[in-house]
């Protein structure tokens, strides 16, 4: 009986949102789709190609400035205009940024004349002291004593108190 | 795809000439008097053709209609004060129009002082064929940077806008030689307009009629003028 009404209940009253609550998951579906269906429905659109948004290979500037690095534009000379003068520092400044840059390149690929040879003889040095620095505090006593082992055994004399003489 | 406007660079070219191209592997940026259509590339000014690395081409012509474009600054006069915006004449086709909120530190309750007949120097913001174009006279950070009104007790001419680009031209000879000449103060706009401001009139005057004069002048010639006016000038 009691099922017999819950059958009855409009569709409508179930959309509703309290009574989401009680729905099971079929009912839920169909009434979901129905009104996919609905929206569907009342969508229209024009049946078009598609637009393809083609890519611009020529970009056009109206302006010369960005062709010929044109300057800032007020000036002064010889101090008739202090704060003109340190407007144009830093307004031209960013070119002038723009040459260091290049210059500074200049002078790294002028560094990479350091050899090979010379390189590795470096690196040949350095391979220990990073050992060490990555090593553990206990490992690293470790790596001394071998050092040490290694090249100075010989040499090692204990150091005592050497009496002054008179 | 740039081949064609490489081997061109250099040379002179017409209105009318086209450069099309089948490949597209790279950009082209085109400049003044080169304009797009579809995939070619028109000539639309008559000069010579200039090339930037790594893919800027323009052509570098003489002319003296001044034509707004974004970005660029200029020597404007107020002429008109109508309710938020003045109307300034920059020596284009129309007269372009300035907020008065577009000035540093500008609110609704604190107007600039501007007044019909004053230079302001701003730049660009809209610049098309279309649309009236539109002053500022601050950067997009809100400052000032030099722009706005200036000119007490100068002296404004007119020169061609090529010698403008000389002016303007970075670690530009002309200005060096004026450097040496005596202190003064100059404010080039891009539309042909310059500014300047010396110790005397004498000076100003002097500065005005060399630029003029430098207009067409081998750098031998000028630099014989200029020597003459150093010797002659107090």
């Amino acid at each position: 009986m009691a099922n017999d009404n819950a059958t009855k209940l409009s569709k409508n009253l179930l959309r509703m949102k309290f009574m989401q609550r009680g729905l099971d998951a079929d009912v839920k579906k169909q009434l979901e789709e129905e009104e996919k269906r609905i929206i569907s429905d009342e969508h229209w659109y024009l049946d078009l190609p598609e637009l393809k948004a083609k890519e611009n290979f020529i970009i056009e500037e109206r302006s010369f400035v960005p062709c010929e690095d044109l300057v800032y534009g007020r000036m002064s000379f010889r101090g008739f205009n202090p704060e003109v003068e340190k407007l144009m520092a830093l307004m031209n400044k960013n070119q002038a940024d723009q040459e260091e840059e290049e210059e500074v390149e200049d002078i790294s690929r002028m560094e990479t004349d350091v050899t090979d040879e010379e390189m590795a003889r470096r690196y040949e040095s350095l391979v220990g002291s990073m050992k060490k620095k990555f090593a553990k505090k206990r490992e690293r006593s470790n790596i001394e004593d071998e050092d040490v082992n290694q090249s100075t055994t010989v040499t090692k004399v204990k150091k005592v108190f050497l009496k002054p003489q008179d | 795809m740039a081949d064609c406007l490489k081997d061109k660079v250099g040379s002179v070219l017409l209105p009318g000439d086209i450069f099309s191209f089948e490949s597209k592997e790279e950009k082209v940026i085109c400049g003044p008097g080169l304009r797009r259509n579809g995939d070619e590339i028109l000539v639309c000014k008559s000069g010579i053709l200039r090339h930037k690395q790594p893919n800027m081409y323009w052509i570098d012509s003489q002319q003296k209609r001044y034509v707004p474009a974004k970005g660029e600054s200029v020597i404007g006069i107020v002429t008109v004060k109508s309710g938020d915006v003045f109307k300034v004449d920059v020596g284009g086709s129309e007269l372009a129009s300035l907020s008065y909120l577009a000035f540093e530190g500008a609110t609704k309750r604190n107007r600039p002082n501007v007044q019909v007949g004053d230079l302001v120097y701003a730049q660009f913001l809209i610049a098309n064929k279309d649309m009236e174009p539109e002053l500022v006279c601050m950067d997009s950070c809100g400052r000032a940077n030099g722009m706005g009104v200036f000119g007490t007790g100068g002296l404004l001419f007119r020169v061609s806008l090529g010698l403008v680009r000389r002016l303007l031209a970075p670690q530009s000879e002309l200005v060096k030689e004026l450097d040496r000449a005596f202190p003064f103060e100059m404010v080039v706009g891009l539309n042909g307009r310059v500014w300047v401001k010396a110790q005397s009139t004498q000076h100003m005057l002097i500065l005005a009629s060399l630029l003029e004069t430098c207009e067409n002048m081998t750098a031998p010639q000028r630099q014989a003028l200029f020597r003459k006016v150093a010797h002659s000038a107090p």
